[in-house]
């Protein structure tokens, strides 16, 4: 496999995501577990950009590294006082975790690997922003304006339900 | 030309890393972040496999989408339960949520 | 004849209304309910009889028919086979039904006095109605399963009955013995009637004669079962012993039920299949004579010494339903006029016994009502006080006697005609006992109303007539008892259905006349006077057969060592042991493993969804490889 540009850029955000993501689980202060959340985001982010999807990378960018981890690191620091540390996990708990999640990985990626898909072939080029409004607005055979809406709903559903189980009593 | 199957790969290392911090961390937020990273890595998924296998269609592209929105949805609603639960008792460690237990 | 589903309703309505409602009503209101529905139901039963006798009369055969004017198929079990319920009308459930009623009315309007004040006064009418119903019932079921139901519903009101008084334990005790002896005897019955049912093809009265033919040996084994339920109910010997102890139940409950009604219903049964009986297997029929007459003789010896009223009356009913029994197991052919006389003198003596034997109890009601107790030692010299109740007494005893012109002279003389025509010594037998009989009687009439008073018992307590309530039955009654002989039987009830004109054999008649009257003499001699020398002499010089004769020839004892020392010790307590220990220990191991295995492993459910998650990791994984390794 000869080293391209793309090459090196997708092992960079390889590593940088699973590093993170390692990190993000493993750091005892939350706080930090939020941030590299942020930047494991940030690297799917990247994945996308690199597939040519730049509106969904866009969209990842602006909600959940925009919306969803600032609410994270408000609710952290709502409920964190500082200097506040995960304790020390009991060793079984950990080995056992540990054990399954790692036999699960195993088992998944020698799946994955030994699987044949359909032949892929990788096309260049941008999707157009028009595209995907047309797609999203249209009722049609492959139109989402059923989905589109129901989210908007669940959104509705979801502000007034935050609201609801949140407020003082 | 970099293969799909090494996108795959990167999402299953961040799905199990994902269920590893839900089995193990005590913290509530905690293992919300655990699952906010499970739920990328099917993003990703979805996301791959549109471009790869199906390039002419975009059901993973939106399946995506509409993950992101999904998501967000239930952050909102988790963290106002979480915000909730720190209110009554003072801390957001699983441990103590036993009330509803028995 | 529709109207005669009335006699079955109204007592049940009533039954269910006091049974329901009656604690909220007033005592006096509860009884008068019972009471006018059983008159109704006397006056239905009356108009029936005149009606089935007068109005329709004999067909062109000369025989009364047999009305079904009501039936209904309940429980269809084959073509031919199925249980019916409905009411079947020929000459004997007509007399019966007009007997019943009579008794109940009686009975009702006695209670109102002797029952006045108890405890339950509108439970005890309750209970009368439902055994009226269910006596009803039995007599007129158009087939023998119909029969055995309600024959049934009768144990369960006279047990009721018997055990009024719950708070008694010697209550208690008779209402179990009487209910366990009778449910013993009445496994017999029904074996019989499956036997009946399976072979003859039908439940009713009137099976084909070609089946019965094809049966052989089946149907006389059959009819015997069928004996045992009827010896049980009508207290033959050995299933005797409830009926004493029986006695325990409130008096009235003992004139209807344990003298005039329910304990004939085994005479009622052989009645009902006689033309089986006879046509098919004479030979148990005589062997129900040789049963009737032992347990005559055995009562009538025992009646002879106990000093308790009412057993003297127990023991004396017994002895007459043996009379019943004998005379119908005598019988050897259907015509009335050549060895079927026996079936009309068993019917005949039913109707008078009952009669008579309701109003001895129902007097000596009244005279416990009057001394406060059973025992003859505090009686005596009764006739000052109460000289009604001791008139009807009289004529009753007469009556059993078996004295020109009351009512028992008639039954008893056919009856021991029939006895002759079988086999002189069956009828010397049976004269004796009616002269033991005259004795008995005699000896408790002149220890309750003449002999020897218990003065200072009654000068604390005047023994007292009793209300009219009590008097107006026992009046009725006698005057029943002293024209009930002239009735002419023979014309209405025959074992073929013909007219018979009964009468008197002259030879006979004298016989029994004057042993009736020899028996009499004798106890006048002994006890008569205020002291009874001969009496007590003879109680002395036969100590061993008086003291065995007043413990009823320790018969219940021996009932008492086979069940207790031979059936509990020896089957039924390895029997508990088993059950307590290897089906009850089996139960207990399951259900101790189950308890220790949930409480082994009730540490998974922790309620941790951590842990849960990981469990379910695990079992995701496990399929997977599993999945992996098969394909």
């Amino acid at each position: 496999m000869e080293i391209t540009l793309e090459t090196i850029v997708f092992a960079v955000l390889a590593l940088f995501t699973t590093v993170n993501a390692v990190l993000a689980v493993t750091t005892r202060r939350i706080l930090r577990a939020a941030t590299y959340l942020l930047f494991v985001l940030f690297g799917t982010a990247g994945i996308y950009f690199q597939l040519n999807y730049s509106f969904l990378g866009a969209v990842q960018l602006l909600i959940y590294a925009g919306g969803i981890t600032v609410l994270y690191v408000f609710s952290i620091l709502l409920t964190s006082s500082e200097g506040d540390m995960a304790k020390h996990l009991k060793g079984y708990k950990l080995v056992a975790g540990l054990i399954a999640t790692c036999l699960g990985l195993g088992v998944c990626l020698y799946i994955t690997l030994r699987h044949d898909f359909l032949p892929s072939h990788f096309e260049h080029g941008e999707l157009s922003v028009r595209t995907i409004g047309h797609a999203l607005m249209s009722s049609g055979k492959f139109g989402y304006v059923l989905p589109f809406e129901v989210i908007s709903l669940l959104l509705l559903a979801c502000i007034v339900g935050g609201i609801l189980i949140a407020r003082k009593r | 030309m970099i293969r799909m199957e090494y996108y795959l790969i990167v999402s299953t290392i961040m799905m199990f890393v994902g269920i590893y911090g839900f089995v193990t961390r005590r913290n509530l937020l905690a293992m919300l972040i655990s699952v906010e990273l499970i739920l990328n890595s099917v993003d990703i998924n979805f996301v791959v496999f549109n471009r790869f296998l199906f390039p002419g269609e975009l059901e993973g592209f939106f399946f995506a989408l509409f993950a992101i929105g999904v998501s967000a949805a239930e952050t909102a609603v988790a963290i106002a339960i979480i915000i909730n639960i720190y209110r009554n008792l003072r801390n957001i460690q699983v441990r103590n949520l036993r009330e509803m237990k028995w | 004849m529709e109207y005669t589903i009335l006699i079955l309703l109204l007592p049940f309505v009533s039954f269910l209304v006091l049974g329901l409602a009656g604690m909220k009503l007033r005592p006096v209101v509860a009884g008068v309910i019972g009471t006018a529905v059983v008159a109704v139901v006397a006056a239905v039963s009356y108009c029936t009889a005149f009606e089935y006798f007068f109005a329709v009369g004999r067909d062109a055969a000369g025989l009364y028919p047999t009305l079904v004017p009501w039936n209904g198929v309940w429980l269809p079990i084959s073509a031919t086979l199925h249980i019916d319920l409905g009411i079947l009308l020929d000459p004997i459930s007509v007399m019966m039904l007009v007997v019943i009623s009579t008794v109940s009315l009686m009975v009702h309007i006695y209670s109102f006095g002797y029952m006045k004040g108890e405890r339950g006064f509108q439970r005890y009418y309750a209970f009368l109605s439902l055994f009226t119903m269910s006596m009803m019932g039995l007599v007129v079921a158009t087939n023998i399963f119909q029969m055995y139901l309600f024959w049934e519903l009768v144990g369960v009101s006279s047990y009721l009955l018997i055990g009024f008084y719950y708070t008694k334990k010697e209550a208690i005790a008779a209402s179990k013995k009487a209910f366990i002896v009778t449910r013993f005897a009445d496994l017999g019955f029904l074996v019989g009637i499956l036997f009946y049912g399976y072979y003859a093809g039908t439940f009713s009265f009137t099976p084909d004669a070609k089946l019965l033919v094809a049966a052989g040996g089946m149907i006389p084994l059959a009819l015997g079962l069928m004996f045992i339920g009827g010896a049980g109910k009508s207290a033959m010997f050995p299933l005797h012993i409830w009926l004493p102890d029986a006695m325990e139940g409130p008096t009235p409950v003992s004139a209807l039920i344990h003298a005039a009604t329910m304990v004939v219903a085994g005479v009622y049964l052989v009645a009902r299949m006689f033309p089986l009986f006879v046509g098919y297997a004479p030979e148990v029929l005589h062997w129900t004579a040789y049963i009737g007459a032992f347990t005559a003789l055995y009562a009538a010896v025992v009646a002879c010494v106990q000093s308790d009223i009412k057993r003297v009356l127990a023991f004396s009913t017994i002895s007459q339903i043996g009379f019943m029994i004998v005379s119908l197991g005598v019988c050897t052919s259907t015509d009335p006029h050549a060895g079927g006389l026996g079936y009309m003198a068993s019917m005949f003596h039913l109707f008078t016994h009952a009669l008579f034997k309701a109003l001895l109890f129902l007097g000596a009601g009244a005279i416990i009502h009057a001394v406060h107790s059973n025992e003859m030692s505090a009686m005596g010299g009764l006739r000052r006080y109460m000289p009604l109740t001791h008139a009807t007494f009289l004529v009753a005893c007469l009556a059993i006697a078996g004295i020109w012109p009351l009512s028992g002279f008639f039954s008893k003389d056919e009856i021991l005609t029939a006895c002759f025509a079988f086999s002189p010594v069956m009828g010397w037998v049976m004269t004796a006992i009616a002269g033991l009989t005259a004795f008995y009687m005699f000896r408790l009439y002149y220890n309750i109303f003449w002999g020897r008073e218990n003065r200072e018992l009654h000068a604390a307590h005047t023994p007292h007539e009793a209300p009219w309530t009590m008097t107006l039955p026992l009046l009725i009654l006698a005057a029943a008892t002293l024209v009930a002989g002239w009735i002419p039987f023979g014309r209405g009830i025959s074992s073929n259905g013909e007219a018979y004109t009964i009468h008197i054999d002259g030879s006979v008649a004298a016989v029994s006349l004057c042993v009736a009257v020899a028996g009499i003499a004798l106890a006048t001699w002994m006890y008569a006077r205020e002291k009874q020398p001969v009496a007590d002499r003879l109680a002395e010089t036969f100590s061993g057969l008086h003291r065995a004769a007043y413990h009823r020839f320790y018969i219940d004892e021996v009932y008492q060592f086979i069940t207790h020392r031979v059936i509990f010790a020896c089957i039924s307590t390895p029997i508990a042991w088993f059950d307590r220990h290897v089906v009850d220990g089996a139960m207990n191991l399951l259900a101790t493993a189950t308890q220790g295995t949930a409480y082994a492993i009730r540490r998974i459910q922790s309620g941790s969804v951590q842990r849960y998650c990981i469990w379910m990791l695990c079992g995701a994984l496990g399929l997977t490889i599993l999945v992996l390794i098969i394909c």
